[in-house]
């Protein structure tokens, strides 16, 4: 299937790429099929979450154990069976991005974290029950506390 | 919306499972007990809204921006447009 993206153009999507989120996106609840885009190097810590039955929807995500590498899920019952969670090690965790002007001050979202399972493409935002984590964690800032670098 | 008055230590029921009890009221402040099944999630109004309003944000991001990034171009230095 064709769609025509509002950033990116038009792109293929193969239906067995599509991701299910039966509940939307907090914000975006009408919209419950993505896919997942990279810029084709599999190391960036940088993912985009592509709307398909909203293509003008796009969100960039991040690895959050890329800035913080002890981030951890504590992820609630419902959540678990709503993504029919059997294999923990086929889910992938993201953090939502949020891009601001200056571009250094772009914050990633460690309180509610994408849940992606792969073995049945379903996927979820959920409320990270572990209260360290809030909506808006500097990226920059954090990554030069652990000497890394974008 | 469904108005009910209860006192201190006083329950509602929601379906057979779920129950609520009035632990105490201080003023303006209620603590409420919550007893439901492992697989509801109970969250505070305020963390959800708080998700919604940064995901609108995270949704307005600039295309230009988009594209540094997918080239892996992060610039965290402002490039002067000399066009």
């Amino acid at each position: 299937m064709d769609i025509v993206t509002r950033h990116f153009g038009k792109i293929t999507v193969k239906d067995e790429d599509i991701i299910d989120f039966p509940e939307g996106i907090p914000g975006f609840e009408d919209t419950k099929k993505f896919v997942l885009l990279d810029n084709g190097d599999k190391t960036s810590p940088f993912r985009w979450l592509q709307g398909v039955d909203n293509p003008q929807l796009t969100f960039v995500l991040i690895d959050p154990r890329y800035f913080r590498p002890d981030y951890v899920v504590d992820v609630n019952d419902a959540d678990v069976e709503i993504l029919d969670i059997k294999d923990v090690g086929k889910v992938l965790v993201f953090a939502v991005v949020v891009i601001p002007e200056d571009i250094s001050k772009m914050t990633a979202n460690l309180k509610a974290p994408v849940l992606i399972n792969m073995e049945n493409r379903k996927g979820k935002q959920v409320v990270n029950e572990n209260s360290n984590y809030k909506v808006r964690h500097y990226i920059m800032e954090e990554l030069k506390l652990i000497g890394g670098q974008v | 919306m469904l108005v009910l008055t209860r006192k201190k230590g006083q329950s509602i029921m929601i379906g057979e499972d779920i129950e609520i009890t009035v632990v105490d009221i201080q003023g303006d402040q209620i603590r409420l007990g919550i007893e439901a099944p492992k697989n509801v999630a109970i969250h505070r109004k305020e963390v959800f809204i708080e998700i919604q309003e940064e995901n609108r944000k995270a949704a307005e991001v600039n295309p230009e921006k988009l594209r540094g990034i997918l080239h892996g171009q992060l610039e965290i230095k402002k490039v002067e447009k000399t066009d």
